[in-house]
């Protein structure tokens, strides 16, 4: 239909109207090209000139102070401090080789300091961007360079502030360190924030809490001369400085556990069950963080990582141990609620345990048995085994594992530990896809004694210890308390712990008092010297497996094949401000490793409230 | 000035048929580009900071695209029109494939593998097949369109424009739409669409702003027309970029002497920033010649798109020259900083392959359009 309507003349016409039009077109653009261009080329000339020309101004970004860690009383933990170090503009250097080699007879250049700066020249970096050397110059060395500065063209000392640690290895695993930013963490750091940034939090506090310590970068726009030096700040728009944290830990509290360990390897942690705020957390051995602030050297790195004692693996929060019989007053509340029991209810402990249709026979811990009639309050201070899997076979891991679960095992329920892992609370299905096999009634009774699959850090057995201290109310544990002074807010609180009779909760922490008080308890040499009220459980946990019907000969085994020694506690009974795990690994025996440290922590912790108390009323605060 | 030009290059139409006739190519046409692409190799000498190895790989890119050029002028006018719509439908999957299996670099996805041994870029193929469809569709109708015709290029426009702007690639989609829109302001679409479109635009934009949008999306758009408000950023080229530009001054830095470009201040400097290390060393002189030159080739291109033989050959050849002046004024007005950063090569002269070879086609199809009108 439209074909008869076509004509070609017509739309030539068109066509060479639109043609001209679209010449007028090109042809006004082109005119606002010229125009720009002659405005920018001449109109404003001399301003790009000078940009341009010897006297170049440049835009610099401006680092933010990094905000300060301290510890619950204000005791400083991270700060940063002034220190000069050696910086070289490539552009501006003539000879990099002859440079290099005067810095070196003037200061000394090490081969790794060489290596590394040479790396950093290869890397993308912004033009006439300086490029550090060496850090730490000491004043002599300032004053060389000072003298020889004619030679040193393109060659800069600065001053820039660099985090200390000054509690050194207390704090390593907790606050982690701040390192040089390498080229994965460029990748993913925002461009515009980092600039001038040269560190970033690598683990711990530093890591989690990198966002809030940076802070917010400025700029300042500086001229400088053909020498890269700044004559005259233009224009500045300064930083703002990175948040300041208050943690939790007391800084004495922290010190002491570490010190108790004397060395040892294994994990403490402290938490006040009233708000989940994480008192102390120990790992031993550890490090000297400050090592690491301007790039450790390879040697150090090498025997800090071959290490056998693993300095630098944080146990606390990714130490994974079989908690052992620590898991024994969980698991008996457990008991309890599921109705297979009560605490009046005794069985008869010959020493073992069989299942029907099971060859293998369950030992008690004590081979002659714990007597013809044991209930639940002395199979916790005694710590019987027979006990534990009886009822654990009357009450299953279906009920167990979700139970158990509602104390944080197998999640990782902290608020801001960063990197804690979750262990492990094995249910049915995580053994048929892990092992292949199906759930047996015998894993069960493994897992009553914290055996078997199950597997805990140091930091879930505190924050149950804590929760079940609270009489399962839930606080997430968390290190940081304020943040600016603002009270860290918690979200996603696991939901509380509620039992039918909450009468429970007071029997079983009585019975883990009779742990530390009974005659028969397992940890009853901690009674000594004892002004407060103290519920604890102890645990060992096998770190090579037995065979059947062998003897275990614990003087044979080396020193490292030895049980783990576990401990979790909390005081007063009637009012608990603290709830303690100790793990000391190859430690044997609980009662007298793992429980004198955990000992000393609380001792020390409740005495200097008291001391804190009575100062407080003496000075009328 | 416009009418001066068109009638000097005039002059030659009336002799015999030369070899270059012959070849289906117009002599004035290949003599302006032969020496928009020899400066273009000095120009770039001088911004590769005098590497000989990108030079040598920049001719080589020119021999294959004046090669290209040859082969598609020896094809007729119809054989484009036939093809259109085909080519249309194959871009279309090409597209549809960018975005399923497609290779990406720099967190966009615009490269098709084939068979693994080869890659390429079907947006960029599309800012040719889109205005050749375009000239395809309109040469059937009556022209000036009417609005159901005008609603269906809009189809034929905004299909592959969002598909590339989905990959995300805002620069060339941009582009492609522009090519397509170009053949429908050619064909005549009334000035009355052209206004009430030009109205929407502005009546929609502050209902955007201010109803639709977010601070973070707003925030964006800011910096996004205004870089210099990030100067460490996407600020930083353009600051470089106008800084290398006004130091050249009238006569310019001399070749190889520009400080700016030459101590590496210029980012991208042989690439999509290249006519500012051209304006810093050879100044408002030389930038005079260039878009000289530039509109001369404009113009013998609009005045050849006159000439073709039927509405298809016109629309498509008048579409295609103007979207090549689009290349050159939004990467002038980019670096030059009076548009936004896209990122858009300088025709001819940034180094690069696909858009020598894509321009290079472009004119090929111009050449064949004009060389065949007689026949």
């Amino acid at each position: 239909m439209s074909f008869a309507l076509k004509d070609d003349r017509s739309e030539k016409e068109i066509f060479a109207h639109r043609a001209v039009l679209a010449s007028l077109f090109v042809l006004s653009l082109m005119l606002v090209l010229a125009g720009r261009m002659f405005f920018l080329q001449v109109t404003e000339h001399d301003v790009y000139a000078t940009k341009s020309d010897n006297n170049r101004v440049q835009l610099k970004s401006v680092a933010p102070i990094r905000g300060l860690i301290f510890d619950r009383n204000g005791v400083l933990l991270a700060e940063n401090l002034p220190s000069h170090s050696l910086t070289v503009v490539i552009e501006r250097v003539e000879n990099l080789d002859e440079t290099l080699a005067l810095i070196d007879t003037l200061v000394g250049l090490t081969v790794e300091e060489k290596s590394k700066f040479l790396k950093r020249v290869n890397q993308w970096r912004r033009p006439y961007e300086a490029i550090p050397i060496k850090y730490k110059l000491s004043e002599i060395a300032i004053a060389k360079l000072m003298v020889n500065n004619p030679f040193l063209i393109g060659v800069q000392v600065e001053a820039e502030l660099i985090r200390h640690y000054p509690q050194g290895a207390d704090f390593a695993h907790v606050l982690g360190y701040v390192g040089q930013i390498n080229e994965r963490e460029k990748k993913r750091l925002d461009p515009s924030r980092y600039k001038a940034t040269r560190r970033i939090g690598k683990i711990g506090v530093e890591r989690y809490y990198e966002d809030l310590l940076h802070g917010e970068p400025g700029y300042q726009k500086v001229e400088t001369n053909a020498q890269g030096r700044v004559l005259k700040v233009l224009e500045r728009q300064s930083p703002v400085p990175g948040r300041n944290l208050m943690l939790n830990i007391d800084s004495v509290l922290q010190k002491k556990a570490y010190d108790a360990f004397k060395g040892r390897r294994g994990s403490l942690v402290a938490i006040d069950p009233k708000t989940g705020g994480i008192l102390a957390m120990v790992s031993s051995p550890s490090f000297d963080p400050n090592l690491f602030v301007n790039g450790i050297s390879h040697n150090k790195y090498n025997s800090l990582r071959d290490s056998l004692d693993k300095p630098l693996f944080d146990r606390a929060t990714r130490g994974q141990y079989p908690p052992g019989s620590t898991m024994k007053p969980f698991i008996g509340l457990g008991f309890l609620e599921s109705g297979v029991t009560n605490w009046a209810e005794t069985i008869e402990d010959p020493g073992w345990y069989m299942l029907e249709n099971d060859e293998r026979v369950y030992r008690d811990w004590k081979r002659k048995g714990h007597g013809d009639s044991i209930g639940l309050r002395h199979a916790i201070i005694q710590s019987c085994d027979t006990y534990f899997y009886e009822m654990s076979f009357r009450t299953g891991i279906d009920y167990l594992n979700p139970f158990l679960s509602k104390f944080g095992f197998g999640q990782n329920t902290s608020l801001d530990v960063g990197n804690a892992l979750p262990a492990l609370l094995p249910t049915r299905e995580w053994k048929k896809a892990n092992r292949g096999r199906s759930w047996y009634a015998g894993d069960t009774l493994n897992l009553a004694l914290g055996q078997g699959y199950m597997l805990a850090t140091p930091l879930q057995l505190a924050t149950a210890m804590s929760v079940f201290a609270a009489k399962g109310k839930w606080n997430r544990s968390k290190l940081v308390q304020y943040i600016d002074g603002e009270p860290l807010l918690e979200e996603n609180k696991p939901e509380d712990v509620i039992i039918k009779n909450p009468d429970d909760w007071d029997r079983m922490g009585r019975a883990m008092e009779g742990v530390i008080k009974h005659y028969m308890g397992t940890a009853k040499g901690l009674a000594r010297n004892l002004n407060y009220r103290l519920a604890a459980k102890t645990g060992t946990a096998q770190v090579v497996g037995i065979k059947q019907n062998e003897e275990y000969d614990s003087e044979a085994l080396k020193e490292r094949q030895r049980d783990h020694a576990l401990f979790v506690s909390f005081a007063p009974v009637d009012d608990p401000k603290i709830a303690v795990a100790v793990v000391v690994e190859n430690g044997e025996s609980a009662g007298s490793t793992a429980g004198p440290i955990a000992k000393q922590v609380i001792d020390r912790f409740l005495n200097q409230a008291k001391i804190d108390e009575s100062l407080g009323a003496l000075y009328g605060r | 000035m416009a009418g001066d030009f068109s009638r000097q290059l005039d002059l030659g139409d009336g002799s015999g048929k030369s070899i270059l006739q012959k070849l289906h190519l117009d002599p004035k046409l290949l003599g302006l580009l032969l020496l928009l692409c020899i400066g273009g190799l000095f120009i770039l000498y001088s911004a590769s900071g005098q590497n000989m190895g990108m030079v040598y790989r920049q001719a080589t890119y020119f021999a294959l695209g004046f090669i290209i050029m040859l082969v598609i002028a020896q094809f007729h006018p119809r054989w484009f029109q036939m093809g259109a719509p085909w080519m249309y439908g194959a871009g279309i999957i090409a597209l549809l494939l960018v975005l399923l299996v497609g290779v990406g670099a720099k967190g966009a996805q615009r490269w098709l593998s084939v068979f693994g041994v080869f890659r390429f870029q079907p947006s960029e193929l599309m800012k040719l097949v889109v205005p050749m469809t375009m000239a395809w569709f309109l040469a059937s109708k009556v022209l000036p369109p009417r609005l159901n015709v005008i609603a269906i290029s809009m189809a034929i426009i905004f299909i592959p424009t969002l598909l590339v702007m989905k990959q995300p690639d805002l620069g060339t989609s941009l582009l492609i739409a522009a090519s397509g829109l170009f053949v429908l302001l050619l064909a005549g679409l009334s000035w009355r669409w052209i206004a009430i479109a030009l109205c929407t635009v502005l009546a929609i934009a502050p209902v955007m702003w201010y109803g639709v949008m977010h601070d973070y999306q707003k925030q964006r758009v800011l910096t996004f027309l205004d870089p210099e408000s990030d100067p460490l950023g996407s600020g930083w080229n353009i600051i470089q970029s106008k800084t290398a530009i006004g130091s050249g001054g009238i006569e310019g830095k001399g070749w190889m002497q520009g400080t700016q470009s030459q101590l590496e201040f210029l980012p991208e400097r042989h690439t999509d920033f290249i006519i500012a290390v051209y304006a810093e060393e050879h100044g408002l002189i030389g930038v005079f010649l260039l878009l000289c030159l530039y509109l001369a080739i404009v113009i013998r291109g609009l005045y050849m798109s006159t000439r073709a033989r039927d509405s298809f050959s016109r629309l498509l050849s008048g579409a295609l020259v103007v979207t090549f002046f689009i290349y050159v004024f939004v990467n002038i007005g980019m670096v030059s900083g009076i548009l936004p950063v896209v990122g858009v090569p300088l025709p001819l002269i940034s180094y690069g392959g696909t858009s020598i070879v894509t321009l290079m086609a472009a004119f090929g199809v111009i050449m064949s359009i004009y060389t065949h009108r007689q026949v």
